[in-house]
């Protein structure tokens, strides 16, 4: 099924990018059609604790809370919120359109793209399997299962920190396991962990093999310097390596860089494709931040603004000389 | 009482095991960002689909046997069970055309 309007504009993904830029282009009036997708509706901030860091909110405020705020923003200026995934994009022509999980499609003069990122995987056997099973991208929805558990969280920078630091409230004990020999997160997270009496170290530790039949049992370490491998018997196995951008829908029409990025013009959100603009996270290797996405994501929403005036202004030339040829001809 | 019942661990065997229709039941707790987008979603399916599948939710926060006898280590999950068998079960929020799709030999 297709829908026979063509809107001004489309906006796939949520999240501060893509919650930021439904605002703006709802108060340009360009009702904003955006599809938040089901499983990343809100984006990475969804499975977030405190955010400490946002402006404007002195006492911090939770992820989630946020989110919701953003979304009835938006909502209010008349953007059009669905909670579907994209499945497909044609974004080649004058005319782009998107389709939905069931099939449906929807088209406009211009979209944007804020798909944001997805948790990296180990990528080893048994992690599919025992996910939600022990192993687990997301410590706030997970991490209340292993009350008085030992528990590990694989990663060295700021989210695996945040994440064993939160999992303490229920855990016995957290093992971060990081391949180096130092932590990467910044200083007062590093210093956070350095105190905690439940948090031990695993340095210079890479996770080898998962182990469990119905749930999680243990993990394999090898050591990264010596190669030499020992078994750490854990209840949970939190995964924090980092995030790729989710971009795979759009390889081939829209230029990426190596990360697999939305690679834009300068400054500007737009891409390689006239009327396709990019923000958040599937565009930022280096910020990666709430307010950084929420700031590219008010850009994509004035970048299309203009493009959609000078798209009106070069139709009302062409309509004008249309005219006036024919008034010569009479 | 919205179409989506509550079911607890005392209630979960007369609910869900025993019911002649198949069941789904969603795992969830009011700490779980993701689980509250999958609420609505089940509910919605609950108001379409409610005569052919009985939907429930089971808050683990307050019942904890029933996820631990389930292997339900991680939120949100969606287990279907047929004739007291589970046969199905979705781990993280899924979308509501996967959903139905999942669904639709019982509908």
């Amino acid at each position: 099924m297709s829908t026979d309007t063509v809107r001004d504009v489309i906006i796939v993904g949520s999240g501060p990018a893509g919650y930021t830029a439904a605002v703006y282009a709802a108060r340009a009036n360009l009702k904003p059609l955006v599809f938040e997708g089901s499983i990343t509706a809100g984006g990475a901030l969804m499975t977030t604790t405190e955010v400490e860091n946002f402006p404007g909110f002195a006492e911090g405020i939770m992820g989630p809370e946020l989110m919701d705020q953003m979304r009835a923003q938006a909502e209010r200026f008349g953007a059009e919120l669905v909670t579907e995934d994209i499945t497909e994009m044609d974004l080649t022509g004058d005319v782009k359109t998107v389709t939905d999980g069931y099939g449906n499609t929807y088209s406009a003069r211009s979209v944007i793209l804020a798909m944001g990122s997805a948790y990296r995987k180990l990528g080893l056997p048994n992690e599919e399997r025992l996910s939600g099973h022990g192993v687990s991208w997301c410590a706030t929805c997970d991490g209340f299962f292993f009350r008085d558990k030992d528990i590990a969280v694989v990663g060295g920078g700021d989210s695996a920190v945040e994440e064993a630091t939160f999992l303490t409230r229920f855990a016995k004990s957290v093992t971060i396991v990081h391949r180096r020999e130092r932590l990467r997160a910044s200083k007062i997270m590093a210093a956070r962990a350095h105190k905690d009496p439940k948090i031990n170290f695993a340095w210079n530790s890479a996770v080898a093999e998962i182990h469990g039949e119905k749930s999680l049992t243990g993990i394999t370490l090898t050591d990264t310097v010596t190669g030499e491998q020992r078994e750490l018997p854990v209840a949970g196995l939190f995964i924090a390596i980092g995030h790729d951008p989710r971009s795979e829908l759009i390889r081939g029409q829209v230029h990426l860089d190596g990360g697999g990025y939305v690679e834009t013009d300068g400054k500007s959100t737009r891409t390689n494709l006239p009327g396709v603009f990019a923000c958040g996270d599937l565009v930022d290797h280096t910020y990666r931040q709430a307010i950084t996405a929420a700031g590219t994501g008010c850009s994509a929403a004035l970048d299309a603004e203009r493009y959609l005036a000078d798209l009106d202004d070069a139709g009302s030339v062409l309509l004008a000389e249309h005219d006036s040829l024919l008034s010569a001809v009479n | 009482m919205g179409a989506v019942a509550e079911v607890t661990d005392s209630t979960f065997d007369e609910v869900v095991l025993k019911s002649a229709k198949p069941v789904v039941v969603d795992f969830w707790a009011d700490w779980c960002g993701p689980c509250k987008q999958v609420a609505p979603i089940i509910e919605e399916l609950a108001q379409s689909h409610g005569d052919k599948v009985t939907f429930v939710k089971m808050d683990t926060n307050t019942n904890p046997v029933t996820p631990a006898n389930n292997h339900v280590l991680g939120l949100p999950t969606i287990q279907v069970y047929v004739g007291g068998e589970l046969v199905k079960a979705f781990k993280g929020a899924k979308t509501k055309s996967v959903l139905l799709n999942a669904l639709e030999e019982y509908l």
